[in-house]
C-alpha cells in the first residue's frame, strides 16, 4: 500500500478547514451517507462513481467548471443547466440536493492534510535546484510540454505530488502521457499527448512546439516512459516535504 | 451469396416530387425502392442494407460532402433520418421534427415540441428517429408521450400519454408501423419505471394493446421476481423493433432489471429483462421469449435492434435472427421460435463459461463487495447503436468494443478497470482528447460469419464507438466513432477505402437514399447531419 512510504505526516481530515462551505461544516453522517447514495442512483450514471466522466469537472477532487457555491450547485441539481446534457430533477426536494452538495464537499475533503513543509522554501526549489520549471509551469513561468501546475493543489492530494516527485513513473495521468515518434528521416520527436486517434496524433515537444502527425507516415511511434526522474536521490527529504506544501498550494488562484 | 442486384437509380427516382402516401405495402417492401429510407433500419428485417449501388469499392474515394444540417442543439444525435420521395425527416434532439429537402438540406418546416417540465431521461434527452405511415410521422418524447404529426404540413395531429414522466418514464426509441398500428415502448428502467410495448391505432392514437415487460402478479414469470421486486424492476424498452411479416411478430429486445447493480433485493431470473420478446402485432400476446442475461447485476440491457436474415444452420436454412448483445455475446436464435441456436463470445468475456442446451449462460463471476472484474464492461460490448448485416457478402457488420472491463462492487455503481476512467464515459457530441493506448479499451468494426459467429475481418479503431453500421450493394460498409471519423470499409475485406473528418462523435447509424440518380449517404455526428455523394 502506497500510503506506508509517504513522508507527508501529521494527517488531519479538515474537515474543519473546509471554510465557507456551509454545508460540511454542518453535516451529520446520515447527511452524507444519504447525499452518496443519492449521488449514486441520480449523478454516477453521467459523472461516473468516482465522479470524474464529465471533462472538467472532478467532484472527488472539488473540481468545477467554475467556482460555485453550494446553493447554485443545488440549484443546478434541481433545474439543470439549459442547452447542456445536465437535466432537471424535478423529482428531487431542495433537502435532498443539499443532502448530495454535503457528500460532495465531503468527498473532496477526504484526505486533505496540514502539511509540515514550508510552501515557500518549497516554490524556491521549484524555481532553482528542482529545476522543475525545465518542463512545467506555474502562472506562465516555465516551459510548457510538461503538466501545467498552476492548479495543481486543486487537482492532487498531497500524497499524490509526493508519490510524483519520488516514483513519477507510478502514477501516470492520462493527460499526462509521453509519445514519441519517429519521422522517416529517422529524427525522433518525443512529447506530452495532446490527443491521438486511429490515424493521427497530436503532441507537444519538448521544444515546446505544436505537433500533428500523421501515424501512417512515421516510421515508428508509440508511449514512451514518462521523462520526470525521480527526486528521492537530488533532493533532500526537506526540500521535498516543502515542494509538495508549494505544489499543494498552487489552486490558480493567484499568480502561483 | 446472393446475386448481383443492381438498381437503375435514375430509372426509379425522379426529382423531388409531391410525395404519395407511405402505404403499409410500401413499408413491407421498402427493400424495392432503395432510392428511399422508410424506416429506422430501411426495412422491416433491420438489415440497414441499401441496395443502391452507384458508390463502389472502385470509386468511394471521390465521395464529398454535399450538405450539412446543424441541429440547434446540444444533445447527441442519435437519430437516423427517413427519406421518403426527396422529402428528409429527422429529429433535432429532444424532440423536434425537421423536414428538408434531400438533395439541398433546406428546410422545409421544423416542428417545435415542447416536453413536460418532469420529462427526464436517464442518459440524455435523445432521440433515434421517426417512423411515418400514409402521410404521418410518428415519435416518442421524453415525456413519454407518441405524437403524430403531418409529414406535408408539419402539424401536431394527435399526441397520446404513453406513461407518466414523472415517474420516470420516457421515450428515446424510434415508433414502428405496421399496418394499421404504430407501437412504441418505454424507457426509464434504472429508475423503476417498469418497461411497456403500447400499440396505438395510427389514424387516432387510440391505445389497443398494452404489453407489460415485467409480468404481473397471476402471469407467468411474476414467480421470477422476489417479493414485491417486480413492482420497480425496469426491463424498458428503449430501441428499434424488428418486424416478421411471415409470422406477424415484431421483436423487442428490453433493458435490465432495477435496481441495476443490487440483485439481492431481486432474487430470481427477473423476467423478461434483458430479454428479446416476440409479440403477436393484432394482439400483443408474448409468443416466445429469450433472456441473454438472467439476474441481470451489470446492466447488460438488450435493447440491441435485432437483425432478422435466413441463414444456413446445421445444413439447414433457418429463419434467424443475430444479436450482437451487450454482453458480450454474439446470439443466433429461430425467430419464428425462439429456439437458441447458437451464441459465443465476440469479445474478452469472462462472467460466464458456457451455455446449457436451452442456451442459458452459465455465470461463473459475480459482484463482491471488494470488487470483481467483470468483461465486457458495464457499458457493453455493444450499446445500443445499429449493426447491418449484407445478404450480397453474407456478413453481419457490428461495431462495437474490446477489451472492455468493469470493477463490479456489490450493490454499488461499477468502477472503471484501470486508469483511464474515459472509457466509460457515455457519448457526447463533440471531439474530445483522447490518450488510451493499445491495452486500453477501444473501437471496431467487425465482419462476422453469421453461421459460426466467427470473426471474419476487423477494422481496429483508436477510440471506442458509439456508432452503427450500414451495408451497400456497393460491397461497402460505412461506420464511425467517438474520435469523429465517418468512414466506408470493403465489406468482404474489411480495408479502409475512404474517410471524412466530421469533427463531432459519430453517435448515430447511417443510411442511403438518391435523389435524381444519384446516391447520397448520410450519418449524424456532433449536432449536425452530414449528407456525401460522389464528386
Amino acid at each position: 500500500m502506497r500510503k506506508t512510504k509517504f513522508l507527508v505526516a501529521t494527517v488531519t481530515v479538515v474537515f474543519a478547514s473546509l471554510g465557507g462551505r456551509a454545508a460540511a461544516q454542518h453535516a451529520t453522517p446520515f447527511d452524507i451517507r444519504d447525499g452518496e447514495r443519492a449521488f449514486i442512483s441520480s449523478c454516477a450514471n453521467c459523472h461516473g462513481p468516482d465522479g470524474n466522466l464529465i471533462e472538467g469537472i472532478d467532484f472527488g477532487r472539488g473540481i468545477y467548471r467554475s467556482e460555485l457555491g453550494d446553493d447554485a450547485i443545488v440549484n443546478i441539481i434541481l433545474n439543470g443547466i439549459p442547452d447542456t446534457p445536465m437535466p432537471p430533477t424535478p423529482s428531487m426536494s431542495e433537502e435532498q440536493a443539499r443532502r448530495i452538495v454535503t457528500y460532495l464537499r465531503a468527498w473532496s475533503a477526504e484526505g486533505r492534510v496540514e502539511l509540515e513543509g514550508d510552501a515557500a522554501r518549497g516554490r524556491a526549489v521549484f524555481f532553482g535546484d528542482g529545476e522543475c520549471t525545465d518542463c512545467h509551469a506555474v502562472a506562465g513561468i516555465g516551459a510548457r510540454h510538461g503538466p501545467d501546475l498552476s492548479r495543481i493543489g486543486r487537482e492532487r492530494r498531497a500524497v499524490e505530488l509526493e508519490t510524483a516527485l519520488l516514483d513519477p513513473g507510478q502514477i501516470v495521468q492520462p493527460t499526462g502521457r509521453t509519445y514519441t515518434v519517429t519521422l522517416p528521416d529517422g529524427e525522433v520527436v518525443s512529447g506530452r499527448l495532446l490527443n491521438h486517434d486511429t490515424f493521427t496524433v497530436q503532441i507537444i515537444d519538448t521544444s515546446d512546439r505544436l505537433r500533428s502527425f500523421v501515424k501512417a507516415e512515421l516510421s515508428d511511434h508509440g508511449f514512451a516512459e514518462t521523462p520526470m526522474p525521480a527526486y528521492g536521490d537530488t533532493l533532500s527529504r526537506e526540500q521535498i516535504t516543502d515542494l509538495v506544501s508549494y505544489l499543494a498550494s498552487l489552486t490558480g488562484d493567484t499568480n502561483e | 451469396m446472393s446475386s448481383r442486384i443492381t438498381i437503375s437509380i435514375a430509372a426509379c427516382c425522379l426529382a423531388t416530387v409531391a410525395s404519395a402516401e407511405v402505404t403499409f405495402e410500401r413499408l413491407l417492401n421498402a427493400a424495392d425502392e432503395p432510392y428511399n429510407w422508410l424506416n429506422y433500419s430501411g426495412t422491416y428485417d433491420n438489415q440497414r442494407y441499401s441496395r443502391l449501388d452507384q458508390v463502389t469499392r472502385q470509386n468511394v474515394d471521390e465521395l464529398e460532402l454535399q450538405w450539412i444540417w446543424q441541429a440547434r442543439s446540444l444533445e447527441k444525435f442519435e437519430a437516423t433520418p427517413l427519406v421518403v420521395d426527396g422529402i428528409l425527416y429527422t429529429v433535432q434532439a429532444p424532440n423536434d421534427i425537421v423536414a428538408l429537402d434531400a438533395a439541398t438540406g433546406r428546410v422545409f418546416w421544423t416542428f417545435n415540441y415542447e416536453n413536460l417540465p418532469e420529462a427526464r431521461a436517464c442518459c440524455g434527452r435523445v432521440n433515434r428517429g421517426l417512423a411515418i405511415h400514409g402521410e404521418t410521422l410518428f415519435m416518442g418524447t421524453i415525456d413519454a408521450h407518441l405524437v403524430a404529426v403531418d409529414a406535408i404540413s408539419g402539424q401536431l395531429k394527435w399526441r397520446e400519454k404513453v406513461a407518466e414522466a414523472r415517474d420516470f418514464y420516457s421515450i428515446t426509441m424510434t415508433p414502428l408501423v405496421v399496418e394499421d398500428k404504430v407501437f412504441i415502448g418505454t424507457g426509464g428502467g434504472d429508475g423503476g419505471a417498469n418497461g411497456v410495448i403500447a400499440a396505438y391505432d395510427v389514424e387516432t392514437g387510440r391505445e389497443l394493446w398494452r404489453f407489460h415487460t415485467i409480468p404481473r402478479p397471476g402471469e407467468p414469470g411474476n414467480e421470477t421476481w422476489s417479493g414485491d421486486s417486480w413492482r420497480t424492476g425496469g426491463a424498458a424498452v428503449w430501441n428499434h423493433a424488428a418486424y416478421d411479416p411471415e409470422t406477424r411478430l415484431a421483436f423487442w429486445g428490453t433493458g435490465n432489471p432495477a435496481p441495476d447493480w443490487d440483485g439481492s433485493v431481486r432474487l430470481g431470473d427477473n423476467l423478461y429483462s434483458d430479454s428479446v420478446v416476440a409479440l403477436d402485432i393484432d394482439t400483443g400476446e408474448l409468443a416466445w421469449y429469450y433472456q441473454f442475461t438472467p439476474h441481470d447485476e451489470l446492466d447488460y440491457d438488450s435493447t440491441q435492434v435485432p437483425i432478422l436474415a435466413d441463414v444456413e444452420w446445421e445444413g439447414e436454412l433457418r429463419k434467424a435472427m443475430l444479436w450482437a448483445n451487450r454482453n458480450g455475446l454474439m446470439y443466433l436464435l429461430d425467430r419464428t421460435t425462439g429456439e437458441f441456436l447458437h451464441g459465443k463470445p465476440f469479445v474478452s468475456v469472462n462472467w460466464m463459461d458456457g451455455f446449457d442446451e436451452n442456451g442459458r449462460p452459465n455465470q461463473v463471476r459475480f459482484p463482491t463487495p471488494e470488487g470483481t472484474e467483470f468483461r465486457p464492461h458495464v457499458h457493453g460490448a455493444t450499446n445500443w447503436a445499429p449493426s447491418a448485416y449484407s445478404p450480397r457478402t453474407g456478413l453481419y457488420y457490428v461495431s462495437h468494443w474490446e477489451d472492455s472491463a468493469t470493477v463490479a462492487v456489490a450493490g454499488q455503481f461499477p468502477r472503471a478497470a484501470g486508469i483511464n476512467t474515459r472509457q466509460t464515459a457515455m457519448g457526447q457530441i463533440d471531439q474530445q482528447r483522447f490518450f488510451n493506448d493499445e491495452d486500453e479499451a477501444h473501437g471496431v468494426v467487425r465482419a462476422y460469419d453469421p453461421e459460426t459467429l466467427d470473426q471474419v475481418w476487423e477494422h481496429k479503431m483508436a477510440d471506442i464507438t458509439w456508432a452503427g453500421t450500414l451495408a451497400t450493394a456497393g460491397d461497402l460498409v460505412f461506420g464511425g466513432g467517438r474520435e469523429g471519423y465517418f468512414f466506408a470499409l470493403d465489406a468482404e475485406s474489411g480495408e479502409l477505402l475512404w474517410r471524412a473528418a466530421v469533427g463531432g462523435q459519430v453517435n448515430a447509424g447511417p443510411m442511403s437514399y438518391a435523389i435524381d440518380g444519384k446516391q447520397y449517404i448520410a450519418v449524424a455526428a456532433g449536432n449536425a447531419l452530414f449528407t456525401f455523394a460522389l464528386r
